[in-house]
């Protein structure tokens, strides 16, 4: 097998050497009842070709955003990727290379994740950022868990409603056997019900969770949560699934977010059926010891040259063991790479127009469906490239004669939220072409006919 | 073979945002072609302060000479124990880049990607088979977050049947993320000594009814397999208690041993380790959890399921204790993992396991007269020295930074924290006996050096792009990002 070098000759002069006369001789250490007696029940060894064959085979069943007209979002988001990123990622000293532990051969990995923090300070308007989580709903589970340590005594968290139900559900899955307890706040209008939220803020809440944009594709009034948190004495965190959305809209930091988690695999990470993705977790200076993950730092080395570290370990998990910050041992390495290359390509200039682009053409979008008869958009405030239609009859329907048209029309909402059982997430982003809508609308039009 | 003159070019590189020039583009749009619409002006912001403003060559360029300054496997010998630092086979990569697996998106209806849950339905499956589990969940992002699930599981199950224990029990041996998972369920950390192995004896004296788990590592982070585990687990079991196992050096086990033959409840893999998947430079990997058919209710939902209809994403899982990442797992991880089953079968991965654990010993057998060897008990696929008899006042850290100027990135240390500066050296099966040789050499070299001119080791390195950090001031006054 091509990847185990060993001669017969080799393996025998190694066995000499050990002083044993047979591999097997090697596990005795493994009591006899403890030996597994029988072979293997896997598929025989596959050469190259088959394994790419039967692999190819498999990905042929699967439907590819490239050939469908797909307006779904959600918290995955179908953006182009540029050349230069996979071509850069597919270099092998970046990934097979370990966590940087010895920093001076890692430097390549320890700067690339320090502009990594870097950018997602700059784009989230926070003072300090790690060097990331696993994905956007886990960032916003940690972020949770950062609150209630910071909260002194106060075990209370409001979510609201309009908050990426997958982030939700997370969130409730990590605190479920720790004193914690979890409020929904209810949603009017497609954004959280600022009234409801006040009358829930008490002296025991720790945080506020809200996102930005929300699951419904709306731009939440993050100044206006942020005073009433703080007045409460709690803290806001503020979820962002797409944070393209950031190059457009105003920092959650300069409006008085205390924590910023978000999804980053919109920048340069292909969607993969969901994973991996990235967490990106921020915070202002007076929250950085609390910080989960990884931190790079920047030092100088012996002749006095710049050099980068993982510091402020004494949190993490293998020093701290039960009283680390987080469990957290890997961050997602090679997608915060992916996310570096991409904004550094797109830059100051380029992340905006992009953005820009998907306003425009998901307003296109929206604005031709409301002219249908029938059709409705759900919510009245802005959104950027995601938005809730209100459809006629059945969701699931209209879907699927869609699907037999080769479109991928949205995501049906019914099933997270209740009194949107009419209700269709549209995501529109550059990928859409103008012909790509228009097919849609024409479709919708048509009453999925 | 290596040779320790070579030094390449060593560009220097600033920071992106210091090579930053207003103007400058790297990205490319297409025109709109749509009517343009402008958002709120009083919701937006200004522009992004201190973003970079670069060409695509710049691009190109910073990160070109950033990956230089790396060492990576397709490098050179890896040796960190526990990490299981194999080969990451190119045919994974070209897996894992098929557009069918790469280009789908999560919120697309099943029967339109029955491909992609085949391929989880499989490896489940496979991964069952191999360790002796009845499911596997492909959910969780990494191994910590797979000890998280596991953990979650065995406290559902005990609070499903009005248990309220509050403890856990966990070998001084463990990796870090043990404890602090088993902090994050809520439940406190009672930590028993080690001899090597673990006792049957001393687990019996902290095993009681206020014991919800044992968690273990087989074989453990000093290499040594579990020799008690059959009756340390029938003991927990008899106590009302679930065991869990640290699957991070399952590379030892594969068509040796099945925890789930021995009485492990639930096990956690790494992918990034046992299962070829590249480290990253820190990830992403992988943390799949096999479970005892005790357990299954409350696997994380969704759960991939088969029918006579297709395959399905199984959300109806009213005991599950929920999820713990969006959508289903790091699919593009899962994908290279089984391409590494195919590729190998089961007679490769027995191989794989049986190669590792005769590099590991060969290494013991070449620098057991040199180092110190704290325990004697036969090794499996990783040894670890302890820095106890270098010369001259030489450290683990110095024979590490030295082993740099040899070639050689350097093997885990100062863990587990048992042994006195712990050298933990774990080949694994892809490496060749001439490049064994070639560590082994090096390693026999410093320990040398250290006797007869120890500055060479307390400098070291010196062949690296920097010379030692300034750790310490690191911490003491963080500076975590550039700034203007």
């Amino acid at each position: 097998m091509r990847y185990l070098p060993h001669t017969d000759v080799e393996v025998q002069q190694m066995l000499a050497r050990i002083g044993v006369s047979s591999i097997d001789e090697l596990f005795s250490g493994i009591p006899d009842d403890c030996r597994l007696q029988r072979l293997l029940a896997l598929p025989e060894a596959k050469s190259e070709s088959e394994t790419l064959s039967l692999l190819k085979s498999m990905a042929d069943r699967n439907s590819k955003l490239s050939e469908w007209d797909s307006f779904l979002g959600g918290g995955a988001y179908n953006h182009f990727i540029p050349s230069v990123v996979d071509h850069l990622v597919s270099r092998s000293e970046f990934y097979t290379a370990y966590t940087p532990y010895q920093p001076e051969i890692s430097q390549g990995t320890l700067q690339a994740i320090f502009e990594f923090q870097t950018l997602i300070c700059q784009l989230t308007g926070m003072d300090v950022a790690n060097a990331s989580m696993y994905d956007g709903a886990s960032a916003c589970a940690e972020a949770v868990l950062l609150a209630i340590r910071a909260g002194k005594k106060r075990r209370r968290v409001l979510l609201s409603g309009g908050l990426n139900p997958q982030y939700r559900e997370t969130v409730r899955t990590y605190c479920q056997f720790l004193d914690i307890e979890l409020v929904d706040v209810p949603v009017v209008d497609g954004v959280t019900d600022q009234q409801a939220a006040s009358s829930l803020l008490d002296d025991q809440t720790a945080a506020v969770v809200i996102g930005y944009p929300n699951y419904l594709g709306q731009i939440e009034d993050i100044a206006a949560s942020a005073d009433k948190a703080h007045a409460a004495g709690a803290k806001l965190i503020v979820a962002v699934a797409e944070p393209l959305a950031l190059a457009l809209y105003k920092s959650p930091g300069e409006l008085g977010a205390d924590v910023v988690v978000g999804e980053g695999q919109s920048f340069g990470i292909p969607l993969s059926y969901g994973g991996p993705g990235i967490g990106f977790f921020a915070v202002k200076k007076k929250d950085m010891r609390g910080l989960p993950g990884r931190l790079v730092g920047e030092t100088v080395d012996q002749d006095g040259k710049r050099g980068f570290v993982l510091t402020l370990a004494t949190r993490e998990q293998h020093i701290r063991r039960e009283k680390a910050t987080s469990n957290i041992c890997s961050n997602q390495g090679m997608c915060t790479l992916m996310v570096g290359i991409y904004l550094a390509l797109h830059g100051k200039q380029g992340l905006r127009q992009l953005a820009q682009i998907n306003y425009a053409k998901a307003s296109y979008a929206r604005q031709q469906i409301a002219a249908l008869d029938g059709y409705d958009v759900a919510f009245s405030g802005e959104s950027f490239n995601e938005f809730v239609v209100l459809c006629p009859g059945s969701v699931a329907q209209l879907k699927k004669s869609l699907e037999a048209q080769g479109i991928l029309a949205g995501i049906a909402l019914g099933r997270d939220y209740q009194d949107l059982e009419h209700g269709l997430l549209v995501c529109v982003t550059e990928q859409n072409s103008r012909e790509q809508i228009d097919r849609l609308v024409s479709a919708l039009a048509g009453g999925g006919a | 073979m290596i040779n320790p003159e070579g030094r390449g070019l060593v560009l220097d590189e600033k920071l992106l945002f210091e090579q930053s020039c207003a103007g400058r583009i790297g990205y490319s749009l297409a025109q709109l072609d749509v009517p343009d619409a402008q958002p709120d002006g009083a919701l937006c912001r200004d522009e992004i302060n201190g973003f970079p403003e670069l060409s695509e060559v710049d691009v190109i360029r910073h990160y070109t000479r950033l990956s230089t300054w790396n060492y990576g496997v397709d490098s050179g010998f890896y040796p960190l124990g526990s990490c299981t630092m194999k080969y990451n086979p190119k045919v994974n990569e070209a897996a894992a880049r098929l557009p069918g697996f790469s280009d789908i998106h999560p919120q697309t209806p099943e029967a339109l990607n029955q491909g992609a849950l085949e391929l989880m339905y499989n490896l489940q499956r496979d991964l069952a088979e191999v360790s002796g589990f009845e499911a596997v969940t492909l959910q969780p992002a990494a191994g910590a977050q797979g000890e998280f699930v596991g953990m979650l599981m065995i406290r559902a199950w005990h609070e499903a049947r009005g248990q309220k224990r509050t403890k856990v029990i966990i070998p001084d041996t463990a990796h870090g993320t043990n404890p602090a998972s088993a902090a994050l369920c809520g439940y406190e950390v009672i930590t028993v000594e080690s001899d090597g192995v673990i006792g049957k004896d001393a687990i019996a004296a902290v095993m009681d009814d206020d014991v919800a788990a044992l968690m273990v590592t087989n074989p453990n982070t000093l290499g040594l397999f579990e020799s008690d585990i059959r009756e340390i687990c029938h003991l927990i079991h008899e106590r009302g208690g679930l065991v869990y196992s640290d699957g991070a050096n399952f590379n030892a086990l594969m068509g040796v041993s099945r925890p789930g033959d021995l009485g492990i409840d639930v096990m956690h893999f790494n992918l990034h380790k046992t299962f070829s998947t590249p480290h990253g430079g820190g990830g992403p990997g992988a943390g799949p959890v096999g479970v005892v058919k005790e357990l299954l209710p409350y696997l994380p939902r969704p759960v991939v399921v088969k029918d006579a209809d297709g395959y399905k994403l199984d959300y109806n899982r009213p005991d599950s204790i929920g999820r713990v990442q969006s959508f289903y797992g790091h699919f593009a991880v899962l994908v290279r993992a089984y391409c590494y089953i195919l590729s190998l079968g089961g007679e490769g991965l027995k191989r794989a396991t049986e190669l590792a654990v005769l590099n590991a010993n060969y290494v013991r057998a070449r620098l057991e007269d040199e180092y110190t060897l704290p325990y004697k008990q036969r090794s499996l696929h990783e040894v670890v020295f302890s820095e106890s008899g270098l010369a001259n006042d030489c450290h683990t850290l110095d024979v590490a930074k030295r082993l740099i100027d040899y070639g050689f990135h350097p093997p885990t240390i100062y863990f587990p924290l048992v042994v006195y500066g712990a050298l933990m050296i774990e080949p694994t099966e892809t490496e060749s006996k001439q490049m064994i040789d070639a560590f082994c050499d090096a390693m026999l070299a410093i320990a040398e050096e250290a006797k007869t001119s120890p500055e060479k080791l307390k400098m070291a390195p010196v062949r690296a792009k920097v010379k030692r950090l300034d750790e310490a001031t690191a911490a003491r006054k963080p500076k975590l990002r550039w700034e203007e």
